[in-house]
C-alpha cells in the first residue's frame, strides 16, 4: 500500500519526462585559484541513471556537490524542471561519500530519517500524521524498519547506504545525487544497491552517483558523463561502452 | 546533621544552585560532546582567571557581576581571538588556543593574589558553592533559562550543523551563526559554572554528564536532558555528600560525575567495557 502512495507522488515523472529535465550548462567549480571542474555541459531527465566516471580528482564529487548546492559555481547554471536551481533545491539529497560523515554522532536510523523532513517541517514545526507517515514508508520501503533504532554505525555498509536513501525519500526528493556509494560495499550489498538505484529510477527518480569501476557501469547505469576536470563525454552506456571510455583516457589530453 | 542542614535557608540556596548549574552546564554538555572538542573548552574555562582578575582591577569593586563579565570578556576575546589567529594558516587553532590561555592563565594567577580587594585565589579556581549569595543564584537562573530556551527552539538547526555542516548550509541554515551561537552559550554556561566549580573544574561539569549519557543511548535528545538529569542530581548528590565526607562540594560534584562515567564506560548495557557484547556488527 504503502509502495503506491510513493508512486503516486512520482507519476508525473515517469509521464511527462520533458517536464522533469535537469540541465547542467556550463558549470565551472574553481577552488581558489584551482579549476576543479571545468564547463560541464549535459541533461539527463527523471527515470534515469547517470554515472559520473573518471580519474581521481577529477571533479566528480565537486559536479554532485555543486549540483547539490554544496560549492559555489564560478560559472553556469543548473536548472531543473525549466527553472534556474539557485542554491539549494528540497527535490535535490545529496548523499555524502562514507568517510564524510560522523558515524559516531548518536543518532539513530529513525533520527537519521527524520531529518530527512527538517526541510519540510523547518525549524519549529512539530512532526505531523504526513511526517511521521512519510519517515514511516522511507523506512519501510528501504527494509530498514527493523534496524530504525540502531545507531548509524551499528549497521553494515549496504544498510548505512540505505538508511541516507531513506533520508532521501522522507525528504520526497526527486533528484538523488550520491557520493561513491558502492565504495566498501561487498559483492551481494553491492547487487542489492544496484537493484534499489534501478527501482528508484523505474518510479521516476533521476539517480547521478560518482563511481569508480567501469566495468560494472553498463550494468548500473543508463548514462554515463565521463570527467577529467572537463568533460570528455557524455551519452547513454550503449554508445559509451567502458572499451570506449579507456580509449578516450589511454588518448593523451 | 543533614537534616540540620537541609532547613538552612543557606544550604537551601546551595542546593538550588547546584542543582540549577548542575542542569544548565549537563544539558548544554551534550553539544560539546556533539561538538568533539572538549579540550578547546578546557582552555576557554582557564582564561576566565585572568578575565576575573581584570574585571576586578578594572573596577575596583570585588562584585559577583565584575568577575563574571571579566570572565566572560576573557573567555570570548581568548576563543575568538584563537579563532583570528589560526585563520592566518600558519598555526593550527588547538596550538594558538593553547599558546593564549595558558599566558593568560599565568597571568591571572600572577594579578589575583595582588589586589586590594580580598579575595581567594582557590575560591576562583574549584569555586566555592556554599557562599552562593542571591546574586549568583539569579546569574545562575537567568543564564540557565536562556541556554535552556535558545537551544530547544534551535535545536534542529543546530543539530543539522554539526552532523553535517555542508548539507545544512546547503538547505539554508546560517551554520556560521550556529556555530558561534554554540561558541556564546557555551562561554555563558562556563560563566554560571564558576561559583559552583570554579574555572579549572567548569570542564568537568560541561562535558562528563553526556559524555556519560553516549554510553547509554543512542538517541541525540537523550543526550540533552540525560545530561542535564545527570548533571543536575549529581551535583546536588555531591553537595550533599561533601559534608560529611569531608570534602570541598566544587571537586566532589566533578568526582562524582567522574565516577558516573567511569561506571557507565563499565558497565553500560550496549557500550560497556565489562559487558559481554552481543553479535557486534561493525560497520565494513
Amino acid at each position: 500500500m504503502k509502495e503506491e502512495t510513493e508512486h503516486a507522488s512520482h507519476d508525473c515523472c515517469a509521464h511527462h519526462t520533458h517536464h522533469h529535465e535537469l540541465v547542467i550548462d556550463g558549470v565551472s567549480v574553481t577552488y581558489r585559484d584551482i579549476v576543479a571542474l571545468d564547463r560541464v555541459q549535459m541533461a539527463t531527465s527523471c527515470g534515469n541513471r547517470v554515472a559520473l566516471i573518471g580519474p581521481n580528482g577529477a571533479g566528480k564529487s565537486t559536479l554532485l556537490k555543486a549540483i547539490a548546492g554544496l560549492v559555489p559555481k564560478s560559472a553556469g547554471e543548473i536548472r531543473w524542471r525549466g527553472t534556474s536551481v539557485k542554491k539549494w533545491s528540497r527535490e535535490f539529497a545529496y548523499l555524502p561519500q562514507r568517510e564524510e560523515i560522523d558515524w559516531s554522532f548518536p543518532i539513530t536510523v529513525r533520527g537519521l530519517v527524520e531529518m530527512g523532513r527538517y526541510p519540510q517541517t523547518g525549524w519549529w514545526r512539530k512532526f505531523s500524521k504526513e511526517d511521521t507517515a512519510a519517515v514511516d514508508t522511507a523506512l519501510e520501503s528501504l527494509n530498514l524498519g527493523d534496524l530504525q533504532d540502531r545507531q548509524i554505525r551499528e549497521l553494515s555498509g549496504g544498510q548505512q547506504q540505505r538508511a541516507f536513501l531513506a533520508r532521501a525519500l522522507a525528504q520526497e526528493a526527486h533528484v538523488l545525487l550520491l557520493d561513491e556509494p558502492f565504495t566498501g560495499l561487498d559483492r551481494n550489498a553491492a547487487l542489492l544497491l544496484g537493484d534499489l538505484l534501478a527501482k528508484l529510477a523505474e518510479e521516476g527518480r533521476l539517480v547521478i552517483a560518482s563511481h569508480h569501476d567501469m566495468a560494472t557501469v553498463p550494468a548500473l547505469f543508463d548514462e554515463v558523463l565521463v570527467l577529467n576536470t572537463q568533460q570528455v563525454a557524455f551519452g547513454s552506456v550503449d554508445q559509451l561502452t567502458p572499451e570506449l571510455i579507456l580509449e578516450t583516457f589511454a588518448m593523451p589530453a | 546533621m543533614i537534616q540540620e542542614l537541609l532547613s538552612s535557608p543557606f544550604y537551601q540556596r546551595t542546593l538550588a544552585a547546584a542543582a540549577f548549574i548542575g542542569f544548565t552546564n549537563g544539558f548544554f554538555s551534550g553539544f560539546v560532546v556533539l561538538r568533539k572538542n572538549a579540550l578547546s573548552v578546557s582552555a576557554l574555562s582557564h582564561t576566565m582567571l585572568p578575565g576575573i582578575a581584570l574585571g576586578i582591577l578594572v573596577t575596583g569593586v570585588l562584585s559577583q557581576w565584575n568577575a563574571f563579565f571579566g570572565a566572560m570578556f576573557a573567555a570570548l576575546l581568548v576563543g575568538l581571538g584563537s579563532v583570528a589567529v589560526s585563520r592566518g594558516k600558519r598555526v593550527a587553532e588547538g596550538t594558538s588556543l593553547a599558546v593564549l590561555y595558558t599566558a593568560a592563565f599565568a597571568a591571572g594567577v600572577a594579578i589575583l593574589p595582588k589586589l586590594e580587594t580580598r579575595t581567594e585565589l582557590e575560591h576562583w579556581l574549584f569555586g566555592d558553592i556554599l557562599a552562593v549569595g542571591n546574586t549568583d543564584l539569579w546569574i545562575a537562573f537567568s543564564i540557565g533559562s536562556v541556554i535552556l530556551l535558545v537551544t530547544n527552539l534551535l535545536m534542529r538547526p543546530l543539530l543539522v550543523t554539526l552532523f553535517e555542516p555542508n548539507v545544512a548550509a546547503a538547505q539554508g541554515v546560517p551554520t556560521r551563526l550556529m556555530q558561534y551561537l554554540i561558541f556564546g552559550m557555551l562561554v555563558l554556561a562556563l560563566v554560571a559554572s564558576l561559583q559552583a566549580v570554579g574555572c579549572v573544574l567548569s570542564v568537568g561539569l560541561l562535558v562528563t554528564p553526556a559524555a556519560t549519557v553516549s554510553l547509554l543511548t543512542d538517541k541525540t535528545s537523550a543526550l540533552f536532558w540525560g545530561g542535564g538529569l545527570i548533571g543536575g542530581l549529581g551535583s546536588v548528590a555531591a553537595v550533599i555528600l561533601s559534608s560529611p565526607l569531608g570534602i570541598s562540594p566544587g571537586p566532589a560534584i566533578v568526582i562524582l560525575l567522574g565516577i558516573l562515567f567511569i561506571l557507565a564506560y563499565l558497565f553500560s548495557p550496549k557500550y560497556g567495557l565489562l559487558v559481554p557484547k552481543m553479535i557486534s556488527k561493525k560497520h565494513s
